[in-house]
């Protein structure tokens, strides 16, 4: 009877927990990713595939390496990471500048910082921006693959087209049902809506992304689509919803400023977090010299998280606001 | 219905079908007991000097007192055995410390103090007297808190109380004590709500139940269809529907603000357990000496809901529950969410002790927390909306000034944030400690 009180554990409370873990969250992300990996592979063909595989094991590769782990898997954020830049790059991406760019993410995007939970600018944004100030003639968006649909076998370099935001007096040709399902040219995971909204609903059904990010961010890109686009549809609305299907907001929006580890922890900061990027894409895509902003937008509002975490901090249960 | 539903909370598996059914079995009283000083929040109990000194070879009854303390903020113990005192010294406390207990050798017979005889009618008590009676039986809260009762029941005069709330929540997962006892002692807990309606002056009681517990909400429906001021209110099930500030803001739809009492709010509660001790105590002027807990999980031989002696040992308790197996790896005092953990089962149950529950391997063990992946699900989970992650972290840190300053002090402990981190950082652990510091610097 004594015996078996020997081996016993004293731990504190509580002493049940729940089922999650970082392994199963990465995993339902790589889910959740899955129908846009699709539509890329369907709308870009083979070429995307392989980007995709090369992205996301020279991710895995190069963090084991890194940490000096037999697991390559691990915990799953490596893969994420991989298939997340994957998603940015142009479909006739050469192979180089995918191991580039999947490495630099990880080692400069995660593992310089101490690893997962540590870094402070998206890992798969600092792989992509990397690649754009380095190789800017592969990453620039006006002479990308434009999209074959179903051709798997096509050499997708072949056929070349300019995105919408570089070109936007393309736009006009394209109806806004066809951007929604993603046949415009782009990035790999970044042109069809339709795909990465399905993702999306999943992982709020999941309780892994916080609705108020991406309301925040598509929110804001609309409304300001709405006001200072005027419209070269003729249309205020319309112009509103290109702006929001058009590049990378839809990707952006979802999955990248949705990350957990760059993002505030706190309800109003990813409010505000969502609504800065989507000021910031609005204000390159007017203004700046590059036709996209997402990518910048989020890697800045990114910055901002340590503060915007510390003046957020919700009001406690009974607190009663002094200037209510 | 319930008024509101409190923000956050979770939802763990309840675990609660091997015992739910079962009926509530009177344990034998135990040969030997071992009955701590301090059973409740408050001034610690000093033994028993006069008329009958508490002392080594000192003959005791059943519902004798023992220990007592003059503060206000305590609660006077009594044996729960007839007896012989063998020993007084320190001894395991399921806290986790030693604390002074007495130790007493039954002598099998369980004769009753001659003093106990009824307290009278309900309508002939003043609230004076009922509080009076709440205080020498020795009831405290056994939701777990232990809280005095008396205290609860005498607001100060500038506090009016207009509303009394039964918690029957049980909210905590495998613990079915509270569930048995609005079955079969719904009688008892009308009677002492109504006993406490009584000494508070308020307007209304009402009874919450969580609504995965259908027969309870029935039983204490029907009981109550002929009151005009007692109500039940069916409670959202989720965990910790129990605590005091979710369960009241359940009930009324107030919210107690930060740092205060809920009488700030007009309202005392009380768990059902109290309210039968109190009808006890009234109608009997029967001390609390005895207590229904659950004995449950995967290493309990026969799960049970018992009635037992105070100062009754774990290990007692468990042969009287058929025993532990093999795969027993962790035995917990208390609920899995806020229970705590023993190091063997050598310790006794006290007023506190809502359950005995034994782990197997499958839920009890070690686990490696990985760094915060800042996913906030433990914002999202925290019933008083804290940043369980940034306290733990300022906590872990040294920086006690920032965890202060990040409400550590709002935490009520309940552990929702631990129990659904991914990472499996033991936030709530961290938290606590960072309380504890931020306390100790403030006395200093």
């Amino acid at each position: 009877m004594i015996k078996i009180y020997e081996k016993l554990i004293v731990s504190s409370s509580p002493h049940i927990r729940s089922n999650e873990s970082v392994q199963s969250i990465m995993l339902d992300v790589l889910i959740a990713l899955f129908p846009a990996a699709l539509m890329a592979v369907l709308l870009f063909g083979y070429r995307a595939l392989i980007t995709m595989v090369l992205a996301v094991g020279t991710a895995m590769i190069v963090e084991a390496l890194w940490l000096r782990k037999r697991d390559v898997f691990s915990d799953g954020s490596a893969a994420v990471t991989g298939l997340l830049l994957a998603m940015t790059l142009p479909a006739a991406a050469p192979w180089w500048l995918t191991v580039v760019g999947s490495a630099s993410a990880i080692i400069i995007g995660k593992q310089v910082f101490g690893g997962i939970g540590y870094n402070i600018f998206n890992p798969a944004l600092v792989g992509r921006a990397i690649l754009v100030v380095s190789w800017g003639g592969h990453m620039a968006g006006d002479i990308w693959p434009s999209p074959q649909p179903f051709a798997f076998g096509a050499d997708v370099s072949a056929v070349t087209g300019a995105t919408v935001l570089s070109v936007p007096e393309k736009a006009v040709m394209l109806s806004l049902p066809e951007m929604f399902i993603g046949n415009m040219a782009g990035c790999l995971g970044e042109t069809s809506g339709l795909a990465l909204l399905i993702g999306g609903i999943w992982l709020v059904y999941k309780g892994h992304i916080d609705l108020r990010i991406p309301v925040g961010f598509i929110g804001t890109i609309f409304l300001l689509g709405l006001v200072l686009g005027g419209g070269f549809y003729g249309n205020h609305l319309m112009t509103g919803l290109f702006h929001v299907l058009a590049g990378g907001v839809m990707l952006g929006a979802i999955y990248m400023a949705t990350d957990l580890v760059t993002t505030p922890v706190t309800p109003n900061g990813r409010l505000i977090f969502g609504i800065g990027c989507g000021l910031i894409t609005m204000a390159v895509r007017f203004w700046g010299t590059y036709p996209e902003g997402v990518t910048y937008a989020i890697l800045i509002m990114n910055a901002f998280t340590p503060i915007i975490d510390n003046f957020t901090i919700p009001q406690r249960f009974g607190e009663v606001n002094e200037s209510a | 219905m319930a008024k509101a539903k409190f923000a956050g909370g979770i939802h763990p598996e309840y675990m609660k079908e091997s015992t739910s059914s079962l009926d509530i079995v009177q344990m034998p009283p135990p040969q030997k007991v071992v009955i701590p000083m301090q059973q409740h929040i408050g001034a610690p109990c000093e033994l028993v000097t006069e008329v009958k000194k508490i002392e080594k070879g000192a003959e005791v009854k059943v519902g004798q007192k023992i220990g007592d303390h003059e503060g206000f903020v305590s609660s006077p113990i009594h044996s729960s055995v007839s007896g012989t005192v063998t020993d007084i010294g320190l001894y395991n406390h399921p806290m986790g410390t030693k604390v002074t207990a007495v130790t007493i050798e039954s002598d099998g017979r369980d004769e009753w103090d001659e003093n106990i005889k009824p307290q009278g009618d309900l309508n002939d008590l003043s609230a004076e007297e009922i509080r009076k009676i709440a205080r020498e039986a020795g009831i405290v809260g056994l939701g777990g808190a232990t809280f005095p009762a008396h205290v609860k029941l005498s607001p100060p005069s500038d506090k009016p109380i207009d509303v009394v709330i039964i918690n029957g929540a049980e909210c905590e997962p495998y613990l079915t004590a509270d569930h048995r006892v609005m079955l079969e002692k719904s009688e008892e807990i009308v009677y002492g709500l109504k006993a406490m309606i009584k000494a508070l002056g308020a307007e209304k009681g009402i009874i919450g139940v969580e609504d995965n517990k259908p027969d309870a909400l029935q039983s204490m429906e029907e009981l109550v269809s002929e009151e005009e001021n007692i109500t039940v209110c069916p409670l959202n099930t989720k965990y910790p529907q129990g605590a005091e500030k979710m369960l009241i803001y359940a009930a009324t739809g107030r919210k107690v603000p930060p740092g205060a009492l809920p009488l700030e709010v007009g309202v005392v509660n009380h768990n059902v357990g109290t309210s039968v001790a109190l009808s006890e105590a009234i109608r009997e002027g029967k001390p609390l000496i005895e207590r229904v807990l659950t004995v449950t999980g995967a290493a309990v031989n026969k799960p049970s809901n018992l009635k037992v002696r105070i100062g009754t040992l774990a290990s007692d308790v468990i042969d009287f529950s058929g025993g532990l197996n093999e795969s027993l790896h962790k035995l917990i005092m208390g609920g899995p969410m806020m229970g705590l953990a023993q190091p063997g089962a050598d310790v006794p149950i006290i007023k506190g002790t809502s359950g005995i529950l034994a782990l197997t391997a499958d839920d009890a063990y070690l686990i490696e927390s990985s760094p915060c992946i800042r996913c906030s699900k433990c914002v999202s989970a925290c019933p008083v909306q804290l940043l369980p992650t940034s306290i733990a972290q300022a906590s872990e840190h040294g920086d006690y000034k920032r965890a202060e300053k990040l409400y550590a002090l709002d935490c009520f402990e309940c552990g929702c944030c631990s129990y659904v981190c991914p990472s499996k950082i033991p936030l709530v652990q961290w938290i606590r400690i960072g309380k504890a510091e931020i306390m100790n610097r403030k006395r200093k």
